[in-house]
């Protein structure tokens, strides 16, 4: 079994893949690497793409690193290996980014992402720190978590929803800020579980131990 | 809803904590990363490291520092002192920090904020800002730990940096940093209705009443102390628990 996390100059991956690894080794889940080979990407079980940064910058990244992409979308689209999407790599799976402009997102998920707009005026953008989960749905992903378990989330564009279908989770900001998608063999999460404590790398644990 | 976060931070000085941290069972008060798995253990919300002599030659030390804190904590770590450039910022970013802050290198450039913004995002680009009294209702940013002023008014400061990208602003009271006599709540508030950008109120807590008029009276979304903690005189649940009982929302871990 190898999970591939996939670096294309976005972000702290170092995190990432420490919390990773360590939950691999307690799920016996194998081999956790950060690359930006495609053949890595290619022949790995299962896919995590971080992200941080503007929406259009990550997707220009991702586009740009040679053969990187191809393999992630053969890899979740043609193979149907689980991928999970973290923070902006988890924006990325929608239809659209307007942050800036105007960008295609890969359209695995019915969603756009736009600027977090809180009704309440008091409350700050970006929406920083730990906020309460609501779950939607069920899904694996949630053994052992319920609603109410706190997730650290720092961003300031979220995934607005065309329907609640893909939506497997949000938290309240005086407006519903998406907090988790899914959909086949695909989830996207816009907090970082690799800096949630004991909730965040439970649903990791979760995730590497998930067969759709 | 998102809670207010409790953030601990350690002054670090060639890899050690300065003055030390002395909760019970620690196996070395020196250490920011036993003192860092100590604070996340406790329910701390986030951790800050400011390398107070930040010096050209020993940023290695930094690095190695903020591997090895991310390589045991599971929360978000702000790094500062001595960042001055978008490269320092990626390598601390490389290296494990969540956010970096920018302090003195900011007022002598705040166009550094909007290339280290567009590069990396607003969201892990801090703005230090030390202000102090210069007449009532009126604050001045200092830089060089308090000793030099710059003539610039605190609160325009705070509008200039966050239109340029950052994303939070650590805001220090040098009329109170040390005292212990809570923080400067009219400042805190000026700041914090000036931004629409989270504001971590920072100096002079002594109490846990203090936390909560940051929040309440100044308008803070984060609070951060450095020696209620580490000396043991308050633990961060407790922090937690006065806040609680205050009407403020944490998170009670």
């Amino acid at each position: 079994m190898l999970t591939a996390i996939i670096d294309y100059e976005s972000g702290n991956l170092h995190s990432a893949h420490k919390a990773f690894e360590r939950m691999a080794r307690e799920t016996d889940a194998g081999e956790v690497v950060v690359t930006a080979d495609a053949d890595v990407v290619a022949r790995a079980d299962r896919l995590v793409l971080p992200g941080d940064g503007a929406f259009p910058a990550c997707m220009a990244a991702l586009k740009g690193s040679s053969g990187l992409f191809d393999a992630m979308v053969e890899s979740v689209e043609v193979k149907a290996r689980p991928f999970l999407g973290i923070c902006v790599g988890m924006q990325l799976m929608a239809r659209l980014g307007l942050e800036y402009t105007e960008t295609q997102g890969l359209g695995w998920v019915d969603g756009t992402v736009r600027k977090i707009t809180p009704a309440d005026p008091a409350l700050k953008v970006p929406h920083v720190g730990w906020n309460d989960l609501v779950l939607d749905q069920p899904h694996p992903v949630f053994d052992g978590i319920k609603t109410g378990d706190h997730t650290y989330f720092v961003h300031s564009y979220h995934m607005v929803m065309d329907t609640a279908t893909h939506r497997l989770a949000h938290v309240d900001y005086s407006e519903d800020v998406t907090a988790i998608v899914g959909c086949d063999t695909m989830l996207g999460m816009q907090f970082h579980p690799e800096k949630s404590q004991g909730t965040g790398l439970r649903m990791i644990a979760n995730f590497l131990r998930w067969t759709p | 809803m998102l809670k207010t976060r409790i953030i601990p931070c350690l002054d670090v000085a060639e890899g050690r904590v300065v003055k030390g941290v002395n909760f019970v069972g620690l196996r070395d008060a020196g250490n920011p990363v036993d003192a860092a798995i100590a604070y996340d253990a406790a329910g701390a919300d986030e951790l800050c490291f400011l390398d107070i002599h930040a010096t050209h030659e020993n940023r290695g030390t930094m690095f190695d520092l903020v591997r090895r804190t991310a390589e045991h904590c599971y929360i978000p770590l702000t790094v500062g002192g001595g960042v001055r450039t978008a490269a320092d910022v990626r390598a601390l970013l490389l290296a494990g920090a969540d956010k970096v802050s920018f302090n003195s290198a900011a007022v002598a450039n705040p166009d550094v904020l909007a290339e280290a913004a567009d590069q990396f995002g607003s969201q892990c680009i801090v703005c230090a800002i030390d202000a102090k009294t210069v007449a009532a209702g009126k604050w001045e940013i200092f830089t060089h730990g308090g000793r030099k002023p710059t003539g610039i008014d605190a609160v325009e400061f705070a509008r200039t940096v966050t239109a340029k990208g950052a994303g939070e602003i650590l805001l220090t009271s040098m009329d109170r940093d040390g005292t212990k006599q809570g923080f400067n709540l009219p400042l805190t508030r000026a700041i914090s209705d000036a931004v629409n950008v989270p504001v971590i109120a920072s100096g002079g807590v002594g109490t846990l009443d203090h936390l909560v008029d940051g929040v309440t009276k100044g308008g803070a979304s984060a609070v951060l102390a450095a020696s209620i903690f580490h000396f043991g005189e308050f633990s961060v649940a407790e922090a937690k628990a006065h806040m609680h009982a205050a009407g403020i929302p944490v998170r009670l871990t």
